[in-house]
């Protein structure tokens, strides 16, 4: 049987955003060091997520400083500021390379 | 045939979804193969009939196969799912693995690569039985089997069992359990929450001779005890005793459900949400449950869909620290979410790890 060629498919795989940016009260970003290949609108997205995260806790009365969301591949690691916050993105390297 | 297998191949590649789709169909338990060009269209077949097993290509247009895993392994946890690629890149690999693949194969270029593939394939159809729950290592025996055969057989070992992102030690001495060990319980304790789980992995390391003793009882007296401390709280569950606890007072009542999780180091509030929404949710230690439910279901479906944009997989959990107090967030599929609220001294990485242990008892 012979070598079966791969077609050359659209669609690079995309990689997981990492670095960190700093969002105001509103979840806009103020400064970021987050590569250019990752969209925009992505980073945006995060940012208000986690605002709105800290703010649904304030008016619950479980009001926090720091926030980690761990992923199976990814972790966001966010700290509140005056004003705003820092995020951090860091793709994970799993514990385990070998099959279950 | 009875318990046809039924696979579902995803591949951009018409020419690959034909060969492999004929090649699978020619395996001696002779499975029903569907092929689907695209993520979209698989999930929709995912989720319009049961499938034993994905096969996926990684690179694809619009929605690519990393993409497609971290939505499939969140809705389908009991999937078996291979990655079949051309795409030799480790991190990759190791971000497939992570999302919870049972194999990653690279694409076969020859006829004992293709045989190779295929005996793969048709040996992790047969092994249903690890659906089924028990423990893998020896053939799918309970636990209660394993300590046993330790104990009986007079031999000294370490048995580290692990569930999950959880895990626990079992020393044996001599035929003699001599201690355990599980998060933050010992002796004891840990031995019967070890008990309490109903599935995992085991390991056998070697002895520990040095070990202090901390358990004296004989073995068969603990699995006794164990068996029936599991009995009386199975009979709690099934008679119906789910009580909402009082809000903002001391320890939970026996009957309350939340009581066992009570009993972790440096809880102070404890919050279920079922899956089902409109089930009542039950609270301990807590003043305002239903402002926190909301918010916690509106951070995990937030969280949650944040990270399938971004192909990060499933959201295992989320932890908040404070001034006055920590909180961490888990969620189950079909069990619904559980937030438990920490004391403020409790140090992250213990918070972390003692979420990690509440949320599989919970489960349990």
């Amino acid at each position: 049987m012979g070598r079966v060629k791969e077609k050359s498919t659209g669609g690079e795989l995309r990689r997981l955003p990492s670095g960190s940016f700093t969002v105001d009260a509103q979840g806009h970003v103020v400064s970021s060091t987050v590569p250019q290949a990752v969209p925009a609108a992505l980073v945006e997205e995060i940012g208000q997520c986690v605002v709105e995260v800290f703010q649904g806790a304030r008016k619950a009365n479980l009001s926090f400083s720091e926030m980690v969301a761990h992923y199976a591949t990814f972790k966001i690691t966010a700290r509140e500021m005056r004003g705003g916050a820092i995020i951090f993105l860091s793709p994970k390297t799993p514990r385990r390379m070998s099959p279950s | 045939m009875a318990n046809q297998h039924k696979i579902l191949l995803l591949d951009d590649d018409e020419q690959i979804l034909e060969l492999y789709q004929e090649l699978l169909r020619a395996l001696p338990s002779q499975p029903e193969v569907r092929v689907s060009n695209s993520g979209a269209r698989a999930i929709a077949l995912l989720e319009s009939e049961p499938f034993s097993l994905l096969i996926t290509d990684l690179r694809m247009p619009k929605m690519d196969g990393l993409q497609v895993l971290a939505i499939v392994r969140r809705k389908y946890p009991q999937l078996r799912i291979i990655v079949l690629t051309g795409v030799l890149d480790e991190e990759y690999r190791s971000r497939a693995y992570a999302l919870g693949v049972d194999m990653f194969w690279q694409k076969p270029g020859n006829g004992e690569e293709f045989k190779m593939f295929n005996d793969c394939i048709e040996s992790l159809l047969d092994r249903e039985a690890l659906s089924e729950g028990g423990f893998r290592g020896m053939q799918s025996k309970s636990l209660v089997d394993l300590i046993q055969l330790e104990c009986l057989s007079q031999s000294s070992a370490v048995l580290q069992i692990s569930r999950g992102a959880v895990s626990g030690r079992i020393w044996v001495q001599e035929g003699q359990i001599i201690d355990a060990a599980a998060g933050s319980f010992s002796g004891e304790e840990a031995f019967k929450e070890i008990l309490s789980w109903k599935s995992g992995n085991f390991e056998l390391k070697p002895a520990d001779p040095d070990r202090p003793r901390s358990i004296h009882h004989s073995a068969q007296g603990l699995l006794l005890d164990s068996a029936q401390a599991l009995d009386e709280e199975r009979n709690k569950k099934s008679s119906g005793e789910t009580s909402l606890a009082p809000e903002g007072t001391g320890p939970a009542s026996a009957n309350s459900a939340l009581a066992p999780l009570t009993r972790f180091e440096g809880v102070e509030f404890l919050l279920t949400m079922p899956a089902d929404e409109k089930a009542p949710c039950d609270s301990w230690g807590l003043e305002n449950a239903r402002e926190a439910a909301d918010w916690a279901r509106a951070t995990q479906k937030r969280l949650g869909e944040l990270g399938e944009k971004i192909g990060a997989g499933a959201l295992a959990q989320v932890t908040g620290f404070g001034l006055q107090r920590h909180w961490a967030l888990s969620g189950h599929v079909r069990k619904g979410l559980l937030c438990a609220g920490f004391r403020r001294t409790l140090p992250k990485e213990k918070v972390e790890e003692t979420m990690k242990h509440i949320f599989t008892k919970w489960v349990a």
